[in-house]
């Protein structure tokens, strides 16, 4: 095994919760409804917890004195191996709830697959994570249906969430080139395999929920796993890693 | 039964340390106070998320980033059996929110200064935390029920809030020049407002004599003022600052710290609004309630599409 490319493959899992997990951070003390404060946090703190289990194990793989913060809080946008889903600024809760819908969703399929990986470490990462994440489906389908079917002003704001979110869907099941050279050796996912079922699964809940499923054949965004981000990734990095950066070195 | 054997069931229960429920009879006025303070409350927690809310995208690493992120989200949750407790007083939590966002309620002053420094989300912990428990931990023993147990559930989260607080100005006491400088800048800074947190002196204060009466107070605000500066006179010296306060004194006689003067003028003008944050802080929660409107909406109206096709399935 390539220990570069796995160590990649998970950096590149912990990324995707991460950036997620801080973006809905930023609802915190500003959600639409306080029980609903309460539920966006608790997402972002599942998620923030599964990044720094990934992280950890990252760092181990990754040697050199790496921890879950240096990797978290010292790497710049072009290391960062997110896909571009997770990174797409909050907007309203209808662009919240359909990001984290489109992309719990995606989650659920990947860690089943993972539960069976030959890696027993990251094999029970999944293991944990995936009682969350399915959660995080449960919670956002509920959502989904709900602003989907609510009134028409919560109808068109949905429309226009997945209108503009859905680009950056694609890339999803495109394997990266370390996905792609882990694969042969059975030791990623293939996320190409992942794709029918999330799309019947997403089809479905929009179904329930009024919304038009988007037509085949849009032009769908990538580069996110393989470090081309878009503009918004810098930022979120600026404000995150403020502190590292500012007082290099210190204990918090 | 006429009015006054109703009060004296109700004066009865209060010296017999009995707790009012909500379905019993109680004076209008300690209806109106209780109103006027629980919910006071519950919008200190609520806006109280705002000032820490404000650190979390910004936390040095990702174990304080979680702890943070935890700590914000329980005080949501305090927010939310405050104000089902101000419900079983007959008022709505649409109506208690209204009032917060038309100037009409207040909450607590502390919220309106800002966290300028990683430092101050250990000092409020510290401080901040550490001041509301000594009001919460005499509100445990509050006369009305609900309010009492809301208080029991929330004391035993404020503890490891305070904890926390404290731990991370902790680590920074222990860390490089500036870390300590931080520690002591944000001390500075949040010192005296944590004391203004008590209230008005005991001679000013207009709330305090009924409801010492009626048990919903159970301790004076210098009391409890005296109490927090003899705790934290003491705890101070674990992390290597001082309290900006030259009068600060044990007094062998008194047994207790002496201690300066409050800046009274200060705080009336937080009060009433001028503090270097009370218009960030409405407009924020007004945005938040206002941007939120649309979803509350089709909530409902999701809500009630359901039970319409419920009761057509059943029919």
């Amino acid at each position: 095994m390539d220990n570069r490319n796995f160590s990649d493959y998970i950096l590149h899992l912990a990324d995707n919760v991460l950036i997620l997990g801080q973006r809905n951070s930023e609802w915190c003390g500003h959600g639409p409804v306080l029980e609903q404060d309460i539920a966006i946090t608790n997402i972002s703190l599942d998620l923030i917890g599964q990044a720094r289990s990934l992280y950890q194990y990252a760092a181990e793989l990754v040697g050199n004195g790496a921890t879950e913060d240096t990797l978290a809080y010292l790497r710049d946008a072009r290391q960062f191996k997110n896909c571009l889903l997770v990174e797409q600024p909050n907007g309203d809760w209808a662009h919240t709830i359909t990001r984290q819908f489109l992309f719990s969703v995606y989650q659920r399929l990947l860690y089943t697959k993972l539960l069976q990986h030959s890696d027993s470490r990251l094999a029970a990462i999944a293991e944990k994570s995936l009682k969350e994440v399915t959660y995080h489906v449960r919670w956002s389908s509920e959502w989904v249906i709900r602003l989907g079917d609510g009134t028409a002003e919560s109808n068109e704001r949905m429309c226009k969430a997945v209108e503009t979110l859905w680009p950056y869907t694609g890339e999803l099941f495109l394997p990266s080139s370390y996905e792609a050279a882990l694969g042969k050796e059975g030791l990623a996912v293939n996320v190409s395999s992942l794709q029918a079922d999330w799309e019947q699964q997403v089809r479905e809940i929009f179904s329930e929920a009024t919304l038009p499923y988007p037509p085949s054949g849009i032009w769908m965004q990538r580069g996110g796993k393989e470090g081309i981000h878009t503009e918004h990734l810098g930022y979120i990095l600026a404000e995150m890693q403020f502190m590292q950066r500012a007082y290099p070195g210190l204990e918090w | 039964m006429s009015i006054r054997e109703l009060e004296q069931i109700f004066l009865d229960k209060i010296d017999r340390e009995i707790k009012i429920e909500p379905k019993d009879w109680m004076p209008d006025q300690y209806r109106k106070t209780l109103i006027r303070q629980i919910s006071q409350h519950a919008h200190s927690e609520v806006v109280g998320m705002l000032p820490e809310g404000n650190w979390i995208t910004r936390a040095p690493t990702l174990k304080r980033k979680a702890i943070l992120l935890a700590k914000v989200q329980d005080e949501a949750g305090h927010g939310l059996y405050l104000y089902s407790a101000t419900e079983t007083l007959g008022v709505t939590r649409e109506q208690t929110i209204n009032d917060l966002h038309s100037g009409k309620a207040k909450y607590s002053s502390i919220f309106n200064y800002p966290t300028l420094t990683w430092a101050d989300i250990g000092a409020i912990g510290w401080l901040v935390d550490g001041a509301a428990i000594l009001n919460q931990v005499m509100l445990c023993r509050t006369s009305y029920g609900p309010y009492a147990r809301a208080m029991v559930r929330i004391c035993k989260e404020e503890s490891f809030h305070q904890r926390q607080g404290f731990e991370i100005l902790l680590v920074m006491s222990k860390g490089s020049p500036e870390q300590r400088a931080m520690v002591q800048d944000a001390v500075n800074r949040w010192w005296w407002p944590s004391l203004m947190m008590f209230g008005p002196h005991d001679s000013e204060s207009t709330h305090s004599e009924q409801s010492t009466k009626w048990k919903i107070k159970r301790m004076s605000n210098d009391e409890l003022r005296q109490k927090f500066v003899d705790m934290i006179a003491e705890q101070v010296k674990f992390l290597n600052v001082t309290l900006p306060d030259p009068k600060l004194k044990w007094n062998e006689a008194r047994k207790h710290y002496d201690f300066g003067e409050i800046d009274w003028e200060e705080f009336w003008n937080v009060v009433k609004g001028n503090g270097p944050c009370n218009k960030q802080r409405l407009d924020a929660r007004r945005k938040a309630w206002e941007e939120g409107k649309w979803v509350r909406e089709a909530a409902t109206a999701y809500a009630n599409k359901r039970a319409a096709r419920m009761k057509q399935q059943v029919a």
